[in-house]
């Protein structure tokens, strides 16, 4: 496996101008398009999460013509909506020395620095405009007694600035959104297709100009046209079977598009989050998320002693290792994700790993029940704690809980410019969908404010400048050869799926394709681990391809069948991202190659050779994509090595 | 743990469907619920069988998706709870559970376990909203919301909108799914522009495609979120108020 430099040059169209002017300058110098003239231009959007149902709703007030498209049965179930801790913004609402520069500049670094400045700033800029939005819609964040809205810190910030809604801050901006997407669908502006997947991107002219899909329940193939396509469909962590992401959540839509000709960035750049709740065995689906809120008020800590088998409540304080406080005192417990993860897996690979499989470390809330009663324990966190008990059996108010890390979000995704456009002209993608924000690292409450900065306040306005050379001109009719070809294509991979006759379920192959990408590209990675994937994942592709057994047919609903073909994407990502990992040959936010770090353990990054976005082109075959550089300048912040000590 | 299965299968909406029994043996007390549906599922596509089609998909009690009548409680018999929550530890070993779909006419049945529930979003069309534009917002902190308001405002926007309450009730009315959403909006102050509106037509939505209420209070014990029923009353009274008032409004305008 190897890859090739493609001589292909990527403009992320940055403005000119000091980096707190380029956003007004840019809204001011793009094209519009005229309110009447709107109605005339088509606009399909893929996904219903935060960023896709805020984008339609926003675009379907501004009087543009959408369609929108979810595989649900509703937009209201998008994974967004499991979103627990909160969401950022730079109000300062606490005179605690917060500014829009401060979080532009916490977002930088700890993204490790591996994101572009101006990106970065407009999304601190426009989390103002965010908060205002949501809390006119009704969204019910935690107040405080005067009636004013509630703060909370979260990991890799030293101010209070996560607004939150209890522990389900993603499902109220959700509902919002969602709210905001049907009264446009009542309004007649939004066309709304449920249960509908989309299977592939149709390109005519070089230019993004409609979808084919699969209806879900009667096995329709269906064309649909459009004078521009918006992906916001989510991120990939289900590659690893085991993650914190929905059931259904999947690459499908970002990597079709892919394959027509979307460069894919930074792949290997994925999360994992520090406090999840521990594998409890095989037949697990998936695992189940605990806000990293809780690290605000829960301490954590595994036995001194390896192999300490006692009970938490029976080892005394002197036998615990406070483990993050230990080592990052300034942060604590509070320190970015992919540190506090890290720190946990060394912590279980010493042996010190707590709970029936050792293979979890404790969050411990009780000297915060202590110092706060359990009263103000039980309205911050009551509902965290009893889906805690639910799942486990144990009760958090009275034994530690038990947390590890999983895989939960990923940074990297479509390559996008200062537009939000992809390398094909008129495809868009908006959210955790693509990569520009969050560098090789995202800070906690940050996904939720970038979902909605795109689809609220960003593509809203960039997407006319792309519509203003089309104005008068019809869409591509879809009897066009251009969307039958892709038609006769998606139905020839249906009915492949359905003829191969194997033996195994498609569940056992992505369940296998999981280990090994979370023992070889997940927490930390290494050349020879990463060699050894890129060898057995085609192999178990191969095999995927001529023992997959899908019963049933295309024209009913058939569960078994939507997944063969989001687990076949899956393989082709999978190659992608060991590869990126193997390429890049430091250690940056979430990816942590273990030939390259400090003496105490911590990642080193390589800036003179690695300071830029690896966008890959798909060449037709999955090990041997085409490496394109977008190398990122530093004009504001200075790189510098990432201390949470 | 071994347990025998009654399941409802059916192929699609036009097909009858009928009870079939599965037995499934060695399943650990851990597994939740939708788990043991895998391995069922798992061991049916071995055997040459169709798996069960059922919606599921966070998996963590939130997105609403997942939902079965489990021995004739909807998500099953522990309360506060949904489906995929449900773990097997609440089971005795050689239990038999039936399984079935959400028992509603307006929730008609697409296959097997799964139902069509796009009557809730014609509810939430009709009214279930505070039309804000993008950009048209305020500073947030302009208006404030008293915690109290703000918490019972919460506690109604929790619903899930699963449909636990139109299947528990024998009515097959959804009258708490609709008044937790005209509760959430009709409580803020933000929501009050609209307020006689929005209730006036959701509830007529309501009453195009669901039963009507009369006061079991089933739902409430069914719903996975611990909605209350006092917001049932809540509409009613604002619904009531919304007659005169939407009129006088009307009178106002001519």
């Amino acid at each position: 496996m190897t890859y090739t430099t493609s001589s292909r040059q990527l403009d992320a169209k940055i403005p000119s101008g000091p980096l707190e002017d380029k956003w007004e300058n840019h809204k001011f110098s793009i094209r519009l398009v005229n309110p009447n003239n709107k109605r005339k231009f088509k606009i399909i959007v893929v996904g219903t999460g935060l960023a896709g149902a805020s984008a339609a709703a926003t675009l379907g007030e501004l009087g543009y013509n959408v369609e929108v498209f979810t595989f649900h049965d509703s937009p209201r179930r998008a994974h967004s909506i499991a979103a627990q801790g909160g969401i950022n913004a730079a109000k300062n609402y606490h005179n605690d020395g917060d500014s829009v520069y401060r979080l532009f500049y916490d977002t930088i670094k700890g993204g490790d620095y591996r994101s572009r400045e101006a990106n970065v700033y407009r999304l601190a800029d426009v989390s103002l405009n965010i908060i205002d939005q949501c809390t006119a819609q009704g969204v019910p964040f935690a107040r405080e007694y005067g009636g004013y809205l509630d703060n909370r810190s979260f990991g890799g910030a030293q101010v209070s600035r996560t607004f939150y809604a209890r522990g389900q801050t993603g499902q109220q901006l959700l509902l919002g959104a969602y709210q905001a997407l049907l009264r446009q669908v009542a309004a007649g502006t939004v066309t709304l297709h449920k249960r509908t997947e989309m299977l592939d991107l149709v390109l005519k002219d070089g230019r993004a100009v409609g979808i084919v899909t699969r209806d879900l329940i009667t096995g329709e193939i269906r064309s649909h046209s459009a004078h521009a396509v918006v992906l916001a469909t989510g991120g990939y962590a289900n590659v690893f079977f085991l993650s914190t992401n929905a059931m259904a959540s999947n690459v499908t839509a970002a990597w079709r598009a892919h394959r027509r000709g979307a460069a894919f960035a930074n792949p290997c750049f994925t999360q994992i989050h520090p406090t999840c709740i521990p594998q409890s065995d095989e037949f697990q689906s998936k695992l189940t998320l605990m806000s990293e809120s809780l690290r605000n008020d829960g301490r954590i800590w595994v036995p001194k002693r390896a192999d300490d088998n006692r009970p938490p409540d029976q080892i005394p304080e002197e036998d615990r290792d406070y483990y993050l406080e230990r080592m990052y005192p300034a942060f604590g417990n509070l320190v970015p994700r992919d540190v506090a993860s890290r720190a946990a897996k060394r912590m279980v690979d010493a042996g010190k790993g707590v709970g029936p499989l050792k293979n979890g470390v404790y969050l411990d809330f009780s000297s915060a029940i202590e110092r706060l009663g359990v009263e103000v324990i039980a309205d911050r966190y009551g509902n965290l704690f009893e889906m805690y008990e639910r799942i486990t059996d144990e009760n958090p108010y009275k034994v530690p809980m038990r947390i590890y890390p999983a895989p939960h979000y990923t940074m990297g995704g479509l390559w996008v410019d200062y537009n939000l456009m992809t390398t094909i002209p008129g495809l868009y993608a908006l959210g955790e969908a693509n990569f520009s924000d969050h560098g090789a690292n995202r800070l906690g409450a940050s996904a939720l404010m970038q979902g909605l900065a795109d689809g609220y306040f960003i593509l809203p306005y960039t997407i006319g400048d792309y519509l203003a050379d089309f104005l008068g001109d019809p869409v591509v009719p879809t009897d066009d050869p251009a969307f039958q070809e892709v038609e006769d294509e998606v139905r020839g991979r249906i009915s492949g799926y359905l003829n191969t006759g194997g033996t195994r379920s498609v569940d056992w192959f992505h369940r296998e394709l999981g280990k090994i990408l979370w023992d070889y590209c997940g927490m930390s990675r290494n050349e020879e681990g990463l060699k050894k994937a890129l060898a057995e994942i085609p192999a178990l592709h191969e095999e995927y391809k001529r023992d997959m057994r899908v019963l049933g047919t295309n024209e009913s609903l058939n569960q078994s069948l939507e997944r063969a073909g989001r687990v076949d994407d899956f393989f082709e990502l999978a190659q992608l991202m060991c590869l990126d990992a193997l390429h890049r040959e430091e250690s940056a936010g979430g990816h942590f190659r273990e030939e390259y770090q400090t003496e105490e353990g911590e990642a080193l990054r390589r800036d003179d050779e690695f300071a830029y976005v690896a966008a890959w082109d798909w060449t037709g075959n999955p090990q041997s994509p085409a490496l394109i550089k977008e190398s990122l300048e530093f004009e504001y912040v200075t790189p510098s090595t990432r201390s949470y000590k | 743990m071994n347990i025998t299965l009654q399941v409802w299968r059916q192929e699609n909406a036009d097909r009858p469907g009928r009870f079939v029994t599965y037995q499934v043996t060695d399943i650990e007390p851990d597994m939740s619920f939708l788990e043991m549906l895998d391995v069922l599922n798992e061991r049916l596509v071995a055997q040459g069988e169709e798996p069960i089609a059922f919606d599921h998909d966070c998996r963590e009690g939130i997105c609403g998706s997942c939902g079965v009548m489990i021995d004739g409680l909807p998500h099953g018999p522990q309360l506060g709870t949904a489906t995929c929550q449900l773990h097997m530890r609440k089971f005795r070993d050689g239990d038999t559970i039936v399984v079935e779909p959400w028992r509603a006419a307006a929730f008609p049945v697409i296959r097997d376990l799964v139902v069509d529930r796009s009557a809730f979003d014609r509810i939430i069309e009709a009214g279930g909203y505070i039309s804000v534009d993008t950009g048209s917002a305020p500073d947030a902190n302009l208006i404030p919301v008293p915690k109290d308001v703000a918490d019972t405002a919460f506690d109604a926007a929790a619903c899930i909108g699963c449909g636990a309450c139109v299947a528990a009730c024998p009515n097959g009315a959804a009258n708490l799914f609709t008044a937790a959403k005209i509760a959430h909006l009709n409580l803020l102050p933000q929501g009050q522009a609209e307020r006689w509106t929005r209730t006036e037509a959701m509830v007529e939505t309501m009453e195009q495609y669901f039963g009507s209420c009369t006061n079991h209070g089933e739902c409430e014990k069914a719903c996975p979120k611990g909605i209350s029923i006092d917001f049932i009353a809540l509409m009613n009274r604002d619904y009531a108020k919304a007659k005169v008032k939407n009129r006088r409004l009307l009178s106002q305008s001519n």
